[in-house]
């Protein structure tokens, strides 16, 4: 390092100085960098050029072949692209309306509203459901939904108010889709929206109530217009992570009753299918729409909600 | 206080108790059923469907069933090798990034920034290729001892993608951590002829240890209930994580049996409650730095 005592040196110790303060940030990075490099960037690079092959089981990793834009084509003319399509944009905006943001903005307000150790304490609950192994989680899930004398709403809810007892996951498909993300997809919201409300200065929410308004006046006046910024940034950031997650949709269901959505026949089609018969090429062109959908959204996010001003010069490196 | 003043302030809490409620009742029932023969909703009962039938015969698996310890094994090997490598190498590029002006800081601060917003699940079909490139390099491919070794159907290999997924946050985080550091102490040891890695090693390392006591118990968290990454490049199921290996168990088991298999269910929770039950605080901050993945 430029000590003092280097700069006073020779010209051939500055040298080895001035190589050793190359090569040490290099060390630093080199494990980042290369994991980086095999696990993002080739990735991204493969992803799009196989999806221009028509790599599959049939063809084996010798015999494909360049095929330009016949997947996408494909994906274009297939009858199922419709459905899947909706099916996706059902799920995001459902989910994303009345969990990611609409529930995570419930309780926010409601645990800010209640005592402090009470407060925490429900928000801690609500963390539950994310930290939980998904395959535990989802069964809970199945026994919740299991047709009665064994699951939870047909023994002790549905079943004494006369309705019919049934498996409800087949039966209500996408409500269990949604509750089962719902509910891990809210906690997000919910403890950037609470730390939002609890960073609201005392004064305006004091001054609020003195003028003589009422709670909810107080939410829609002053609550919800200072938590615009965070509202945003939650509803861009949870609907690129809702369009491409799928683990607990396969868990759940695999995508039979019609929930099958972008992500998971995309995974089917290349890494899991009933035929034995892995489409590559197809499944990549598939999962490249979303690839491509990641990349443009990522980049917006970055500019559009000021990252750059996170990238600071570092403010001390010389002695 | 007046019972009018009492009463709207217990609404809120009615309601958060209400809205929480199904969060609950998940819970509440996989502890019943592990100790019941079967249950009816939440009510323990026997195989004739009269209340009781407490038992502990579900946990038996534990001695009989052979495929479990080693399951176990995996699962305990992928959450510490996550944490300890995301903690390693995200304090590593997180401190270069932090402290010293290099060509490229810029690029991979921004870049890091990308890629944590970027959803990474969409790239599992090209990683099963770079896997399968990285099997044919010869004793680091699939010859190691323990984790099999790094490429595809190796307990290394999930490892290694697990790590690398979880980079962007690791990093992000811990450039965050550092630059919350004073510059003195490292300074001083600088100016007494430390290298920059002893100085880094032991002097600005012990100053962030809530930081990295808070990213390892996120990566041990997100390693041990992990089931997409080892499901998808480990082929046999019973050789692969507690995840895999329930879920393969649901395969087979009737909801009515469920109780069977509720154990194993339990049996995973466990590290994962003591964790919740003991470190909450680090895990409501945590999180608000910014998962991603799943939602």
């Amino acid at each position: 390092m430029a000590t003092t005592s280097a700069q006073a040196a020779t010209p051939s110790r500055r040298l080895s100085d001035r190589l050793r303060s190359s090569f040490v940030p290099f060390a630093f990075m080199t494990p980042a960098a290369i994991l980086v490099i095999l696990f993002f960037f080739l990735p991204v690079l493969i992803i799009l050029g196989i999806s221009l092959t028509n790599m599959s089981t049939a063809t084996g990793f010798q015999n494909w072949r360049w095929i330009g834009w016949q997947n996408f084509q494909k994906i274009i003319a297939h009858p199922d692209t419709r459905i899947v399509l909706w099916a996706t944009i059902q799920y995001v905006a459902l989910t994303l309306a009345f969990f990611n943001i609409g529930m995570a903005l419930v309780i926010a307000l409601l645990s800010t509203h209640v005592p402090r150790r009470a407060g925490f304490f429900f928000r801690a609950l609500w963390l539950l459901p994310r930290i939980t192994p998904s395959v535990v989680y989802v069964m809970m899930w199945r026994y919740i939904a299991a047709a009665g004398p064994y699951g939870i709403l047909n023994q002790h809810i549905l079943g004494p108010l006369g309705l019919p007892n049934q498996n409800l996951v087949p039966t209500y498909p996408w409500l269990f889709v949604i509750l089962v993300n719902g509910f891990i997809g809210a906690s997000f919201g919910m403890i950037i929206f609470s730390s939002a409300i609890e960073s609201i200065p005392k004064d305006y929410m004091m001054a609020a109530l003195v003028d003589g308004c009422t709670i909810w006046q107080r939410i829609r006046y002053v609550i919800l217009p200072m938590l615009r910024w965070p509202l945003m940034f939650v509803t861009a950031y949870q609907t690129l992570s809702l369009l491409t997650s799928f683990e607990q949709i396969l868990l759940l269901t695999d995508g039979s009753f019609g929930t099958e959505v972008w992500a998971l026949w995309s995974y089917h089609r290349a890494l899991s299918n009933y035929w034995g018969n892995f489409q590559w090429g197809f499944g990549s062109a598939l999962a490249a729409v979303l690839v491509v959908i990641g990349i443009i959204m990522a980049v917006i996010y970055m500019r559009y909600f000021r990252f750059g001003q996170l990238l600071q010069e570092p403010k001390i490196e010389m002695l | 206080m007046t019972i009018r003043q009492r009463i709207s302030e217990a609404i809120p809490l009615i309601l958060l108790t209400i809205l929480t409620l199904p969060v609950v009742l998940g819970f509440v029932w996989l502890v019943i059923s592990t100790f019941s023969r079967r249950t009816y909703g939440l009510l323990p009962v026997d195989t004739k469907g009269n209340f009781g039938g407490l038992t502990l015969e579900n946990w038996k698996f534990l001695v009989t069933d052979k495929d479990i310890w080693p399951v176990t094994l995996n699962t305990f090997i992928l959450a510490v090798g996550l944490a300890v490598g995301v903690v390693l190498i995200s304090a590593m590029a997180g401190y270069a990034l932090s402290r010293i002006r290099f060509p490229g800081r810029q690029g991979f601060l921004a870049m890091t920034l990308i890629l944590h917003a970027f959803p990474s699940v969409t790239l599992l079909i090209s990683i099963y290729f770079v896997l399968r490139w990285i099997s044919a390099v010869p004793l680091l491919g699939k010859g190691l001892p323990f984790i099999g070794g790094f490429g595809y159907n190796t307990l290394g290999g999930v490892i290694l993608v697990s790590v690398a997924l979880q980079l962007p946050l690791g990093v992000w985080l811990m450039k965050g951590f550092f630059d919350m550091v004073s510059w003195d102490m490292e300074r001083a040891a600088l100016i007494d002829g430390c290298s920059r890695f002893r100085a880094w090693w032991q002097v600005v390392l012990p100053q962030i240890r809530p930081g990295i006591a808070a990213l390892s118990i996120f990566s041990f968290i997100s390693g041990w209930g992990s089931f997409l990454i080892p499901y998808t490049y480990m082929t046999a199921q019973t050789k692969s994580v507690i995840a895999a290996y329930l879920n393969k168990l649901m395969g087979e088991t009737v909801p009515m049996n469920y109780s069977a298999i509720a154990a194993v269910g339990l049996f995973q929770m466990i590290p994962v409650l003591i964790f919740f039950i003991f470190t909450q605080e680090y895990l409501l901050s945590i999180y608000a730095g910014g998962t991603k993945g799943g939602q």
